[in-house]
């Protein structure tokens, strides 16, 4: 009995709206928001701050009425393994280099997908390591810290 | 006649060496990217936008141009062969496309597309010669009050022509303003969100948001759906239509061009919309319908002609008021930012051989194509039958080495992996993110234009009716969007995204 959530999708869409507004609100809380003649920082971002935070309360209140679809099923592996190996690309590039941080992103990259065959990874990182560096350090010349 | 001067100016700029070997690169790599399944124009021209840095700016934004239809049409011919939509605006393109493929005529039918578009190209081109200088000639009578209606027009019709719920969409766009708010304030220079981070005191790069929400979360999902793809691997053995496939088609090659490039001028409008459109018109007056989704050429002709004309024309709004109309226009304003330019009417005055050099260029970009691209269809297909996860560590490396040399900075890498996980839950949630880029670039244009329109009328909000072109551009708004919510339209509206 009582309120159930009938669209998922819509639901958890509201929230990150509503999330988003909030945080929009309270984090400007105390910036100048001036008159409507000489508008301070504080004034446009409240607005829309407002209006979102509004928004993401009726779309969360509309997936309490209307039904909706199920969100597909998250893959945790590729998700977890793409953003980790970003991740640890933006860690090492400046600090040991662009030929670490392609090795790191390409082998954890290649763990996302559960077909990568090892012997196959080892090639694609070689010509990888080819081209980031034959072609993005050599050939457009910009200015990567290579080794550490 | 000044069209034929300032055309002959731009094929002059165009059609330097240089300039004719960027728009040839800029069309090959576009292509190449675009053939890609789950790379959509987007990604792609944030990926290749440090390509472009070193170059002078005409040169820069004719090798972009080249990269934008290059990716164009390189997913209609993942769409005809695989039957994986390489971006959205070649979603229609699949249905009758592979099911050419599949009786064999795949040949014919890429070939059609690439006739057709060369077609709209170059009519869409004509379009926007002669159509621009008048616009912008309307632009300079532009105050702040009537910029900030255009872009709220533009913002509504963005939403209007989202697919899926109306709310969602309005909320995209209100986020994307709020996110493009981050950094200094233009006028106080007052620190907004912050949150005590120096990095973020330059504000948010719109590569980082573009290549998050476009370029790692749909590697993402790619991964995570592993469809089964079937690349048609018959032998493609006639390549050009015969005449009877060109006596079925070109009518409907006419009709997608008009539709498409019409579509494009407007607001929110662009490729996605226009072959759509296309594709419906054919299906509703077609003598008979049931043979759409079996392999009918029109089907492929039509929407394909279309989103090259919408593709073009929607460079309107863009060079003669300055504002971004969909995504891939939004990039685009980026992308002149970093070479010094600011878009909008005064650089058709100001720097007429960057201006018609561009247009002309999307002429030759548009043969280019059609050169290069009937003969290398054979190594199209081989490259769609590399598998899936031998090329995706390829993507996510271009990615990554594209966010960080905008600034050489690893904390751009890290805020675009953020907005990869961002764009992955919008995925799951049903939420598009196109809408969203665009709020972000509109977003500090919109404040400002708020804040000297109110400033100009000492604070009275009247000043957005009370000025007639503000008022006409808030109508048509209105209208639009009066017209979304009420039921018989909005049902149509599903119809027709349904299909």
């Amino acid at each position: 009995m009582g309120v159930r959530i009938r669209s998922p999708r819509d639901f958890w869409a509201g929230v990150i709206f509503l999330s988003f507004g909030l945080c929009a609100v309270v984090v400007g809380r105390d910036y100048p928001v001036g008159t409507a003649r000489q508008m301070g920082a504080g004034y446009f971002p409240m607005v829309l701050g407002g209006i979102l935070t509004l928004l993401g309360v009726l779309v969360c209140l509309r997936s309490l009425l209307a039904a909706g679809e199920k969100p597909e099923a998250f893959g945790v592996r590729p998700l977890l393994l793409v953003l980790v190996a970003v991740g640890a690309f933006a860690a090492s590039i400046d600090t040991i280099g662009l030929v670490a941080a392609t090795v790191l992103l390409t082998v954890i990259g290649a763990a996302a997908s559960p077909e990568s065959r090892w012997h196959e990874v080892a090639a694609v990182v070689v010509v990888l390591l080819g081209v980031a560096v034959g072609v993005f350090v050599y050939g457009l010349g910009l200015p990567f810290k290579l080794l550490p | 006649m000044d069209l034929l001067a300032n055309l002959h100016t731009g094929f002059g700029v165009a059609l330097t060496l240089t300039n004719v070997m960027y728009c040839f690169t800029g069309v090959l790599l576009g292509t190449l990217i675009g053939v890609l399944p789950g790379i959509g124009p987007v990604a792609t021209i944030a990926m290749l936008l440090p390509a472009t840095f070193t170059l002078p700016p005409v040169s820069a934004l004719i090798m972009l141009a080249g990269i934008y239809y290059g990716a164009q049409y390189g997913g209609s011919t993942t769409a005809v062969l695989v039957n994986i939509p390489g971006e959205s605006s070649s979603v229609v393109t699949c249905l009758d496309g592979y099911a050419m493929a599949r009786k064999g005529r795949a040949g014919p039918a890429l070939a059609i597309a690439a006739i057709g578009s060369f077609f709209a190209g170059t009519v869409s081109t004509l379009v926007l010669a002669l159509f621009a200088p008048p616009l912008a000639q309307v632009a300079f009578q532009f105050g702040p009050a009537e910029y900030f209606s255009l872009m709220v027009l533009g913002l509504i019709a963005a939403i209007v022509l989202a697919r899926g719920s109306l709310l969602k969409a309005i909320a995209m766009i209100v986020l994307g303003l709020l996110l493009g708010l981050i950094g200094p304030d233009t006028n106080t220079l007052f620190f907004r969100y912050t949150f005590g981070l120096p990095q973020l005191e330059d504000g948010i790069g719109f590569v980082v948001v573009a290549m998050g929400l476009f370029g790692f979360s749909e590697i993402i999902v790619n991964l995570e759906r592993r469809a089964r793809r079937e690349v048609v691997m018959a032998k493609i053995e006639r390549l050009m239509p015969s005449r009877q496939d060109l006596a079925d088609s070109w009518k409907a090659v006419l009709r997608g061009t008009g539709l498409g490039a019409l579509l494009g001028i407007l607001p929110g409008g662009g490729a996605v919309l226009g072959s759509f459109a296309a594709y419906t018109l054919e299906k509703k007056i077609a003598r008979d319908p049931s043979r759409f989704g079996k392999g009918a050429i029109e089907g492929v002709a039509a929407p394909e002609s279309a989103n090259n004309a919408a593709s073009q024309t929607s460079f309107i709004p863009l060079l003669t008021l300055g504002i971004p109309s969909n995504a891939v226009m939004a990039l685009m304003v980026g992308a002149m930012t970093i070479h010094g330019i600011v878009p909008g009417p005064q650089v058709m005055s100001e720097r007429p051989e960057l201006f018609w050099g561009m247009i002309a260029s999307m002429w030759i970009g548009n043969l280019l194509l059609v050169i290069l691209n009937l003969p290398l269809i054979g190594i199209w297909v081989r490259l769609l039958s590399v598998p899936y996860r031998l090329l995706y560590p390829a993507i996510l490396l271009f990615c990554c080495i594209g966010v960080y040399s905008l600034n050489n900075s690893a904390t751009d890498v890290g805020l675009a992996l953020f907005f990869g996980l961002l764009g992955y839950l919008f995925v799951k949630f049903d939420c598009e993110p196109a809408p969203l880029l665009l709020g972000f670039v509109l977003g500090p244009m919109m404040e400002d234009n708020l804040r000297r329109a109110m400033l100009l009328s000492r604070g009275n909000p009247a000043v957005f009716v009370t000025h007639p072109l503000s008022l006409a551009l808030l109508l048509v708004a209105a209208a639009l969007l009066l017209v979304v919510v009420v039921p018989v339209v909005r049902r149509k509206r599903e119809e027709a995204f349904v299909e």
